[in-house]
């Protein structure tokens, strides 16, 4: 599926100071019986974001007003547990285009890659730099910039440069997917398919 | 590669890099794909949408579990959406001419049991599935790990996935471990000690006498939660035992075909001198049996101890005291004694005929405690059929407890197994992550002999107490 190319983002975020955030808490398996890849956003976060009974828990940062933006920025292990695909489809589906923490779960860091949600892995000085600065004006803004690989804190100008592998990079710059790239090999994978033993 | 010692991790992924891309992922061919009802739908609608369809349909294996009930299975499914996701993967098979076991199908069970007992996961293979717990098939010294959708129908269209090579971790594990002590003991402890992050980045061999004693049972247990710390996945290098269990099963080579793959097979370990980027030893005897008091899995401790403090385990103080008071526990804690509502022995980390024999030799001549409601649910029909002719089953009615049918049940409340909201269950599951088993559901992750001593006592106990009682 192809998705919206990335390049350079300035937003507000809205931050999530808690780690360990698993997919269960990102999307609940109840919210994972369609058959399409729609509508997820409502139910992102869904069991800290409402009551039982539907209602908007209002301690709940996405039921701020005060916060928005298309950047989410969250502690340590962020996106553990389940494959599930549908967390990285949640987030973007709301409208995240991007989420910052200082250590993310291997599947969910290559499920956002594949959609187009940018991990931004940043030291664990350099996210609470970010917590503060959110604490101190919600209306601080954050630039993302993939090309020269770097997150800025624009009201400090605190700056701080992350990885992201030259394949990845290039792919999430031009809006391309691995499919692409597959389908341009299928000989090659023809012919490796004859040589191995299963 | 020249003559470099290599480890058993490097033999079987170096063995399937079709191309390595230049400040990149490698490109890895893929021998097996498990496909389930949930993460498979949206990869076929892919497919559809961009005209592209199935390389190798008989690479691929579909089974239905999730979503499917615990009881009454022949009957049409309740809930509209569950049985729209059923029936979605019914057609998408069925089209591509992909192998299908549905519901009611004798070889159905979840994705993880039937994988292993009809043989089709074997050692030195790569295998992947929608679903994190594909690490379970690392026990016969296969790179098995879960995926996203995006890659599930990476894997359809062109069996190939592309990921990174992750780094190597050794996990050994040597000594006697004490009676009473079971593989899900034995991993817990570690992801205890590791945190559940700490293996993040890394793909786990497990070593040493500990697991070279295990049965294929305990080995899956112990692979399936590798993710819970975060690995990518977890393996163990094939033995006699690998091969001993895996022979004569249904699509098991055979003959001739037998012979060679054995002799590959025998291959598969990891050279004396090989190096891992990181290492850890365990000794055995310090290993007691498990359960988990917090949110996460690598908030695990000895069933005799008490609820340790934030600081002891690593863990920032506001996410500790989250996870305090979502499970209403303080710390100091003792855990023995608290109070059980549900038990759950089942999912494709304990629903194996091992893990109802552990359950049945606690239970045997006892009764299910009155306030306990008990979920017995088996991994596979296979299993059932296993319950059944050993005797199990009428251990378990005379105590009290029902068998269930097969299916993931309780391990994820997305079927209409959910434990209700401020209830504390006892599991045999893997996660006892904030509402993994329905909302405000209390998880307490153990072994099936501590699920066993919970249910008939109805408090936290340590199974020990028992065992010495009957022997
Ligand atoms: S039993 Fe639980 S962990 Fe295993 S496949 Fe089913 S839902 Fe996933």
């Amino acid at each position: 599926m192809a998705y919206d190319k990335f390049t350079v983002l300035t937003s507000t975020a809205v931050p999530l100071p808690i780690e360990n955030v698993d997919t269960d808490q990102i999307i609940p398996a109840r919210f994972l019986k369609a058959t399409e890849r729609k509508g997820f956003g409502d139910n992102l976060f869904r069991d800290w974001r409402y009551n039982s009974d539907d209602t908007p828990k209002q301690d709940f940062v996405l039921n701020n007003p005060i916060y928005s933006g298309k950047i989410l920025v969250a502690g340590k292990n962020f996106g553990s547990g389940s494959s599930r695909e549908h967390a990285a489809w949640a987030i973007y589906d709301y409208g995240f285009r991007c989420v910052i923490s200082s250590f993310f779960a291997d599947i969910f860091k290559g499920n956002s890659l594949n959609i187009g949600i940018l991990p931004v892995t940043v030291s664990a000085d350099f996210l609470d730099k970010i917590f503060k600065a959110i604490e101190a004006d919600p209306k601080t803004e954050i630039t993302v910039d993939l090309p020269s690989q770097t997150v800025t804190i624009q009201a400090t100008g605190e700056r701080e440069s992350f990885e992201i592998n030259g394949y990845k990079k290039h792919n999430m710059m031009n809006g391309f997917d691995d499919i692409d790239y597959l389908q341009a090999m299928k000989n090659e994978i023809a012919a490796f398919a004859e040589t191995t033993p299963y | 590669m020249s003559q470099q010692a290599s480890t058993l991790f490097d033999k079987v992924w170096d063995a399937h890099v079709v191309r390595k891309i230049n400040d990149g992922p490698d490109v890895l061919f893929i021998d097996r794909h498990f496909i389930h009802e949930v993460t498979s739908p949206v990869a076929f609608l892919g497919l559809e949408q961009r005209g592209i369809g199935v390389m190798f349909p008989e690479r691929t294996f579909a089974t239905a579990d999730h979503n499917t009930p615990t009881i009454n299975q022949d009957q049409p499914v309740k809930d509209p959406l569950s049985a729209n996701q059923l029936k979605a993967l019914e057609t998408n098979t069925a089209k591509y001419g992909i192998s299908h076991w549905g519901l009611n199908n004798p070889k159905n069970g979840i994705v993880h049991v039937v994988g292993p007992e009809n043989g089709i996961t074997l050692p030195g293979m790569s295998i992947v599935c929608g679903d994190s717990h594909t690490s379970t098939h690392g026990a016969f010294g296969a790179i098995a790990f879960g995926i996203g959708t995006s890659e599930v129908e990476m894997v359809l269209s062109s069996q190939c996935i592309m990921q990174p090579k992750p780094k190597k971790m050794r996990i050994s594990v040597n000594g006697q471990l004490h009676k009473g002590v079971l593989p899900k003991d034995v991993v817990l402890y570690i992801i205890s000690k590791l945190t559940a992050a700490g293996a993040t980045g890394y793909f786990v061999e497990y070593a040493g006498s500990v697991f070279e004693n295990m049965s294929m049972e305990g080995r899956m247990t112990v692979c399936n939660m590798s993710i819970e710390m975060g690995a990518r996945g977890g393996m163990v290098a094939p033995d006699e035992t690998t091969f001993n269990y895996i022979n004569g099963r249904d699509k098991a080579p055979k003959g001739e075909a037998w012979d060679k793959a054995l002799a590959y097979w025998k291959t598969l370990k990891t050279d004396e001198d090989a190096v891992f980027d990181k290492e850890y030893h365990f000794d055995a005897a310090d290993i007691e049996p498990m359960i988990t008091y917090g949110t996460n899995p690598g908030m695990g401790m000895g069933i005799s101890g008490s609820i340790p403090t934030a600081e002891a385990i690593g863990s920032g103080q506001a996410s500790f005291d989250k996870a305090m008071n979502y499970m209403g526990f303080h710390q100091g804690d003792a855990m023995k004694g608290k109070k059980v509502d549900y038990v759950f022995v089942g999912s494709c980390t304990n629903g194996r005929i091992e893990d109802f024999r552990a359950f049945a030799s606690i239970v045997k001549g006892r009764k299910k405690a009155d306030h306990v409601t008990a979920w017995i649910v088996p991994g596979s029909h296979i299993v059932e059929q296993q319950i059944r002719e050993e005797g199990i089953l009428d251990i378990l009615t005379e105590a009290g407890f029902q068998l269930r049918q097969p299916g993931c049940s309780a391990c994820l409340a997305m079927n209409d197994d959910k434990i209700p909201a401020g209830k504390y269950a006892v599991s045999t599951s893997n996660r006892n992550f904030e509402g993994r088993q329905g909302p405000g559901a209390r998880t307490l992750l153990a072994s099936p002999l501590v699920a066993a001593a919970a249910a008939v006592t109805g408090v936290v106990t340590d199974p020990r107490e028992l065992l010495v009682e009957v022997n």
